[in-house]
């Protein structure tokens, strides 16, 4: 049951985990923003303007929506890898812990904050190619909906990862041998119809693929797999991480004795 | 109402450990309680159960009538802990440890605000507000986990080791403190390495070895139990001991030593056999510390 004192909780997790991504700024919104503009520069400025266009869309525009999906699921599964492990290895996630805060209150609240990184880096990089192109928009829900959807699946992801994590090795495991690769061969920079027809079957394991797509559905109209699959899939994906994190909270996997 | 009842309470750790091995406890409402124990005894072990760090194998726990199986969030609102460690974000200032761990409580942010800024001039650490963590001396630390454990107004206020590391000064301090908290109505439980802490302030006491209470009762009826008393002397110059023999005497440095004397015995032929002996005496009083005895004899057994 929701009760008002579940909702402050939560407020609170939120507000600390943004003041944080503020705090920060230096390492949790610069960065991002950096590495995104050079990508513009170099694939979409130099290499891209020896590229064909896909679909009528020029190669620049083309990767502007899987540039903005990439900074938003790096830092929103980057955000609550990193803030969940430093709250266990300081221990002051025993601050939340011994309170009455429910498990999926603590999740709600982590994850947001990690859809708030990941939202806002995304908008930051958006209008950052705006100095290079300027993107059609088609739908604007599907831009929303796979943006924020995304953000959940890898918040929750990042929320397994740092329960799990025993040091700062573990973390980092992850998201350099596992999230990096899926981002770069989930369609970013190519349309997977470009790729061999074993690897495009490989590619429909791979979940980025569902997302990179939906997002550009939403602003070219089309994509390489069905929209409403991908929401699917998006919509899956959350339900399942989400009673993942339920029962591990439950268990109290890395955080209790 | 009692604080806390705990029966039959076994913790097995997954390496094997059995920390706890059948535990019965109760902690009235209002006591100042002291858990006592060497390292690994099981102290921590019940703390951690008490506040949902550490999950129970076996038992019954209940806190003010609320079980923690059925309904640890009653419980638990019930509860501010002071851990034996820092346990804050060191890069947070000062008043938001505090007001966030009051909004985890489910205290709007304008009335945390407004709490936090009377338990931290309480606690002496209003002028700090804004410091970050990282920046405080150890006591002030110490000082902070106490106004977070308080800010939500608990009804038991649990402290593990709380004045471990901790000088002298700043200890009496906290000794102070505590009772004043434990004056208006909240129940205190400690667990300890200072007995003269127990002796000083609590009322009743448990001592904890290897898993199991092996004492329960008022910290007046343990140290009733204390066959003698020892005290501490201090003489302008020290002489022979051989008269003062009987009393097992302890000569601490040239001008000090301590005593034992039967309960049954007279404090006037103790003095007596030491003017007898040549010694002037300049000073006279019982030593502190007295449960320690106890406590290691408990221990040794």
């Amino acid at each position: 049951m929701i009760s008002y004192e579940h909702y402050i909780a939560l407020k609170t997790i939120v507000r600390k985990e943004t003041t944080r991504i503020i705090r920060i700024w230096s390492q949790t919104l610069l960065p991002p923003l950096i590495t995104q503009t050079l990508y513009f520069v170099i694939f979409g400025k130099f290499i891209g303007s020896q590229v064909r266009a896909i679909n009528g869309v020029s190669y620049m525009a083309f990767i502007v929506p899987g540039l903005v999906m990439m900074a938003v699921i790096s830092n929103s599964y980057g955000n609550v890898v990193s803030s969940f492990f430093g709250a266990k290895f300081q221990r002051n996630i025993e601050e939340v812990l011994v309170s009455p805060t429910p498990d999926w209150v603590i999740i709600a609240g982590y994850v947001l904050g990690g859809v708030v990184r990941g939202i806002v880096v995304g908008v930051l990089v958006f209008l950052v190619s705006l100095f290079f192109v300027h993107p059609v928009v088609t739908h604007w829900w599907a831009i929303l909906l796979f943006m924020t959807l995304s953000a959940v699946v890898f918040s929750q992801a990042a929320l397994i990862n740092g329960m799990y994590a025993r040091n700062f090795d573990e973390v980092a495991f992850f998201q350099n041998f596992i999230l990096t690769p899926f981002i770069y061969l989930g369609g970013v920079f190519y349309s997977i119809h470009s790729l061999p027809e074993l690897c495009q079957k490989a590619s429909l394991y791979n979940p980025l693929v569902y997302m990179v797509n939906g997002f550009r559905y939403g602003f070219f109209g089309f994509s390489d797999v069905d929209p409403f699959f991908c929401l699917g899939v998006l919509v899956i994906l959350t339900i399942i991480l989400g009673l993942v994190n339920l029962f591990l909270f439950k268990k109290g996997i890395g955080i209790k004795n | 109402m009692n604080a806390i009842e705990i029966k039959n309470l076994v913790k097995t750790y997954r390496t094997g450990t059995k920390a706890l091995k059948g535990v019965d406890l109760t902690v009235a409402d209002g006591d100042f309680f002291a858990l006592l124990g060497a390292n690994g005894a099981g102290k921590t072990t019940i703390i951690g159960i008490l506040t949902g760090l550490v999950t129970k194998s076996q038992g019954s726990v209940k806190i003010f009538g609320h079980s923690i199986d059925t309904d640890f969030e009653a419980a638990k609102k019930c509860i501010g802990v002071v851990p034996q460690e820092f346990n804050f974000n060191m890069f947070e200032q000062v008043q938001d440890i505090v007001v966030n761990q009051a909004g985890y409580f489910g205290i709007d942010y304008k009335i945390a605000l407004k709490d936090s800024q009377e338990i931290l001039k309480r606690v002496g650490l209003w002028e700090k507000r804004k410091a970050m963590a990282r920046t405080l001396s150890g006591g002030m630390k110490r000082r902070l986990m106490i106004a977070r454990g308080l800010i939500h107004h608990p009804r038991m206020l649990i402290l593990d080791e709380p004045t471990a590391g901790v000088d002298v000064e700043l200890r009496h301090g906290m000794w102070k403190y505590l009772s004043e908290i434990n004056a208006s109505g909240t129940t205190i439980l400690l667990t300890t390495h200072y007995l003269e802490e127990v002796e000083q302030m609590c009322r009743k006491c448990a001592i904890i070895k290897e898993g199991e209470i092996v004492r329960l009762d008022s910290v007046r009826n343990l140290l009733r139990t204390i066959p003698q008393d020892t005290y501490r002397v201090t003489v302008k110059e020290m002489l022979s001991l051989e008269g003062v023999r009987a009393y097992n005497p302890v000569q601490i440095d040239e001008h000090t030593l301590d005593i034992e004397i039967q309960k049954r015995e007279e404090l006037n032929e103790l003095i007596l056999k030491l003017a007898q002996s040549g010694f002037v005496i300049t000073d006279f009083h019982p030593k502190g510390n007295r449960l320690e005895k106890l406590f290691l004899e408990i221990l040794r057994k």
